[in-house]
């Protein structure tokens, strides 16, 4: 057994940041990732970043990367990396048992920050199984981290920023996009990114969804259909599209079935994506010293998770007895940034479903 | 297909990798995860669902959803979309749940 002050589990945004903090504090960690490098879902982003200042904005994601992975490698004595890594139990005691190159590991941690993020939905129609559909993000990585192209011809389903953004940097990549379909009757991202696609020609057909998809081996084709206002199909305005790939972008779940391992009370709240833990300001959940951070406890952008990460890892380190010393500056710092990143119409539903998961008033 | 101009990204040509894929030898670059060499090479057929043994390709991309499980170096249900490539290895379809191994 390997004994540890702090565990971080996922080694992206919200992760590093949180190493950052409580090493900045003077508190020891060790970051646990199950791929093969650190940064998480920002090694792909290849667009700038809104926001403020604080946050990194009109940088690359792909650059901010960098930033907080460098961030953390400052401390080589205070933050431990294992890559290649993945957790395969949590016990309430804060055992972690680890997986690394086939050898079981256990490790008993004093606490542990849990920031896993979010994995891409599916969307139910038949055949969507078929090799040629993936989700969004995963063509990303393909793309812009393997320098590999999905295929010539695709379809975009979901018109939130990834949707919207991947089909842009699809276009960047040469790849044909034929159109983006929406279900709803309006557009859900942000109104710059769905006009850099018009310009481009792309059609974003709002009111739309696949109907069923066809190929043997591989995706051939889709067929999609109009939509009345009920979600459901209109009969007699299928059309059929010959595509090799289909992108489905159509929202993140997020992964907390670690939490569910250990007990952690939840609940399903549909504005932040899905199952996700109750929690007090400080992060912590209904288990003692088990604290999340960044998508896992609600679907936001990588910015919020960096900054909840930050606020996550100067909390830990207070309550293991190594408080920074501009503890309280610092934090109502973070609290305000996080505000600010939830203010305005785009962050109505993340407010509201925080409060369903408030374990105090003042939850985040 | 790889992409060889891009607007952003720069994509150097990397060192090449020969491994083997369903006993053909076959290569990929380095960096390359087994998932990307093998669509590289434009197969999108990774792995089979249980029991209809419906092909299956990867979706997530991030070692989660499980469709893209192989069996690489005789080892089954290896998350190829999160296995960097490396020289050598021996990466066969899946077609069952896999099999204990040594």
């Amino acid at each position: 057994m390997i004994n540890k002050d702090l565990v971080i589990i996922g080694g992206g945004p919200a992760g590093l940041s949180a190493a950052k903090l409580a090493a900045e504090s003077g508190l020891s960690s060790l970051i646990v990732e199950r791929d093969f490098k650190l940064g998480g879902q920002l090694v792909k982003q290849t667009h700038m970043f809104f926001g403020s200042e604080k946050q990194y904005a009109k940088t690359r994601g792909i650059d901010i990367a960098k930033i907080l992975v460098d961030d953390v490698l400052k401390y080589p004595e205070m933050v431990e990396v294992m890559t290649d890594t993945t957790v395969v139990g949590l016990y309430e005691d804060k055992v972690i048992t680890l997986l690394h190159n086939d050898e079981y590991i256990k490790v008993q941690s004093k606490a542990i920050i849990i920031a896993t993020g979010a994995s891409e939905k599916v969307l139910a129609f038949p055949n969507n199984d078929l090799p040629g559909i993936y989700g969004a993000g995963a063509v990303q990585t393909l793309m812009n981290v393997n320098g590999v192209l999905p295929g010539n011809d695709v379809v975009m389903v979901g018109s939130g920023n990834i949707g919207l953004i991947v089909s842009y940097q699809l276009i960047q990549a040469g790849v044909n996009v034929k159109c983006v379909i929406e279900a709803s009757s309006s557009i859900g991202g942000y109104k710059v990114h769905a006009s850099k696609l018009k310009r481009l020609g792309v059609d974003i057909l709002t009111s739309h969804s696949v109907k069923r998809a066809n190929g043997t081996e591989a995706l051939e084709s889709i067929v999609i259909s109009k939509l009345d206002n009920n979600w459901d199909y209109i009969e007699g305005t299928e059309k059929t599209i010959e595509v090799d790939s289909l992108c489905i972008s159509v929202g993140l779940s997020p992964l907390s079935s670690l939490l569910s391992m250990i007990g952690v009370d939840m609940k399903y709240v549909s504005s932040l994506g899905g199952l996700v833990p109750y929690i007090d300001s400080h992060h912590e959940t209904s288990v003692k010293d088990v604290y999340v951070a960044g998508d896992v406890c609600g679907v936001e952008e990588a910015s919020s998770a960096i900054v909840e990460g930050y606020l996550t890892g100067l909390i830990v380190a207070s309550s293991l007895g190594f408080k920074h010393e501009n503890y309280d500056e610092l934090y109502r710092d973070f609290k305000a940034q996080l505000e600010n990143l939830r203010s305005g119409p785009f962050g109505e539903k993340t407010r509201e479903g925080l409060q369903e998961i408030a374990r105090d008033h003042d939850v985040k | 297909m790889r992409i060889t101009e891009h607007p952003i990204l720069t994509f150097e040509q990397k060192a090449k990798l020969q491994f083997v894929f369903d006993g053909n030898k076959v290569y990929g670059y380095e960096g390359d995860t087994i998932a990307s060499a093998l669509h590289a090479m434009g197969v999108k057929k990774l792995s089979h669902s249980i029991h209809l043994k419906r092909p299956r390709g990867f979706y997530c991309a991030i070692g989660n959803c499980a469709s893209c499980n192989m069996i690489v170096d005789e080892k089954p249900n290896v998350r190829t979309c999160v296995t960097l490539l490396k020289e050598g290895m021996v990466v066969k379809t899946q077609l069952n749940k896999g099999e204990l191994y040594d």
